[in-house]
């Protein structure tokens, strides 16, 4: 195995690590012999977690005091690094973790590889990443000095536990960042949520810009509550302020790999293909019999989402 | 208040796109302003309204063989552009993006840096972080709301489970998410005096980089283009009244009912 080292930047969430982190500890472990991972918070709460899913040492940058985790997990990551590099960190594709990823290369002068949604060693890593739409895939790889920073989509990988034991906890504390780590949080608001979270569910009902107005995204809310999913949206929507930006589904948003993904006047950006094209079933109902949704979609209706979803609606009230 | 927004001219992505021979995105074609950056021009004319003084300087890098993305944000009113151009920058990954603008603006001694949360043609999504560590500033990425009180900026911050109210000390680079407000359409007023705005066009001995951008600089390569594993259409019908019907059959054979 030429790949001895990498290490994964763990994102806690509610006293557990999120799923991404999982999935790319699972993928660590099968490129290296070695797999470390890094979080913030209360480490030690999530050491067990963190070793059952591959990691041999969980360095724990501690409390962050309010702090955004961009600059000070960036600036332990740097001085973990300038000790014993890792071939690779894999950071995953989040808010806070793309904040990680751009403070570590600035701060490293290393490159870094964003968008990937595979990893494969050649004789070195090489990365993978969808283009326009996902019609192609391009393949990459570093040619400097690692270590090469490497950011992952969500859904790139399964998550599998590998019964590991807890991993070491090593406190891995920041000193003061200076100036750019001035940005601190006052006050964090949770949204209320009802239903699974939009990439965790198991069926999405997303709605586009052939909803014709903000009003009618009521229709795919209902939809989505009826069947015990969650509601997506495309981009145009979420730029026309219809809809917040955490429902928005695509390349500039979550990707989504639902059982079933139903797309509600949606015309098929290449923007939002790359987003949910992994689903098990699309459904996609369309005026336009020539969107390029279609094209991808295993079950089609041509017709005005402002008839078909209310009837679709009284249908599933009917059933429940 | 002096604003600088970091704003890029892309390929219209209506439009079909390809890769060039080395890999680098064909954008030898019509250019227009990204409209993820129409945005951050917004915020910046209006937060510059509010604070009554200062203007808005839009930032970028790439082709200045067509300027048209740029007059446009100045027909929105901005007071000026400043465009590195030049062909060794062609290759240049997003560190050295943040490497040329990190030097412009530092020219520019900003009071706020805005940028979007990421390009639409290249998605790296990372240039405005790696540029607030080059320039030694504070980030707050992903803002849905963006108000300065005097020297401290204060933005929501999008989570995965709600917003964060964040503050920070000015100046700070704030990327902004697409909908954070409505861009104005361009007065004819406004287009005719963009006409006449400055737009400085500089290159990398300019600004002294050398070869810390360009492809050599981006220590990265793509090996290979390939096609992805596609998908096919399946069964496809019109609705006649029974669309909904259909649905739900369809649901009921895949066991989501």
């Amino acid at each position: 195995m030429s790949v001895a080292t990498i290490w994964v930047v763990v994102e806690p969430a509610n006293g557990s690590l999120t799923s991404t982190s999982l999935e790319l500890l699972t993928h660590a472990r099968s490129l290296a012999s070695s797999v470390s991972a890094i979080t913030w918070g209360e480490g030690s709460t999530l050491a067990a977690q963190a070793g059952e899913y591959g990691a041999t040492t969980l360095y724990d940058v501690g409390d962050l005091q309010g702090a955004l985790p961009g600059v000070p997990v960036a600036a332990a990551i740097a001085q973990l690094v300038a000790g014993n590099s890792p071939d690779a960190i894999l950071i995953p594709t989040s808010y806070d973790g793309r904040d990680i990823a751009g403070r570590l290369s600035a701060r490293l002068d290393r490159p870094v590889l964003t968008n990937v949604t595979g990893i494969n060693d050649e004789n070195g890593l090489v990365t993978e990443h969808p283009v326009f739409g996902g019609t192609q895939t391009v393949k990459a790889h570093f040619t400097g000095d690692g270590p090469g920073i490497v950011v992952v989509r969500a859904k790139s990988f399964v998550a599998e536990a590998s019964g590991g034991a807890p991993a070491t906890v090593v406190a891995a504390p920041v000193g003061d960042t200076g100036a750019s780590g001035k940005a601190s949080i006052t006050t964090s608001h949770v949204e209320e949520r009802t239903g699974p979270k939009l990439e965790e569910a198991a069926v999405v009902v997303s709605g586009g810009r052939g909803l014709g107005e903000a009003d009618k995204y009521a229709l795919i809310v209902e939809t989505a509550k009826l069947l015990h999913g969650a509601a997506g949206a495309s981009r145009a929507i979420v730029d026309a302020g219809w809809v917040p930006y955490s429902h928005q589904v695509g390349q500039t948003g979550k990707t989504v790999k639902p059982t079933v993904y139903i797309a509600c006047g949606i015309s098929g950006a290449t923007q939002h293909m790359v987003g949910m094209k992994g689903s098990k079933n699309i459904v996609a109902i369309n005026k336009d019999p020539d969107a390029p949704i279609f094209q991808i979609a295993d079950f089609g209706i041509v017709g005005d989402v402002h008839k078909v979803l209310p009837a679709l609606i009284e249908q599933l009230k009917a059933r429940a | 208040m002096n604003v600088v927004v970091c704003v890029k001219q892309i390929p219209d992505p209506a439009a079909p796109q390809s890769l060039d021979a080395s890999h680098n995105l064909d954008r030898s074609g019509k250019l227009i302003l990204d409209e993820a950056d129409t945005y951050g021009v917004e915020m910046a004319l209006q937060l510059v309204d509010k604070a009554g003084s200062g203007e808005v300087t839009v930032v970028s890098m790439g082709s200045a063989a067509d300027v048209a993305g740029l007059r446009n944000a100045l027909a929105m009113g901005a007071a000026k552009a400043v465009i590195v151009s030049d062909d060794a920058l062609r290759g240049t990954d997003a560190l050295g993006t943040a490497k040329v603008l990190a030097a412009v603006i530092k020219r520019e001694s900003p009071d706020l840096i805005l940028a979007a949360t990421e390009s639409s043609d290249g998605y790296t999504g990372t240039t405005p972080v790696q540029l607030a560590e080059l320039l030694g500033l504070p980030s707050i990425t992903f803002a849905k709301s963006v108000v300065v009180d005097g020297a401290t900026v204060k933005v929501e911050r999008q989570t995965e489970s709600g917003y964060d109210e964040v503050s920070s000390p000015t100046p700070c680079v704030v990327t902004v998410t697409a909908g954070v407000v409505e861009p104005r359409y361009a007065s004819f007023k406004g287009i005719m005096a963009a006409k006449s705005k400055p737009v400085e066009i500089l290159s990398v001995a300019d600004l002294g980089l050398g070869g810390a951008v360009g492809p050599s600089g981006a220590r990265q390569e793509i090996t290979a283009v390939v096609t992805a594993e596609s998908r096919q259409a399946g069964e496809k019908y019109v609705d006649e009244g029974d669309g909904a019907e259909k649905i739900v059959a369809y649901l009921e054979s895949i066991k989501v009912l």
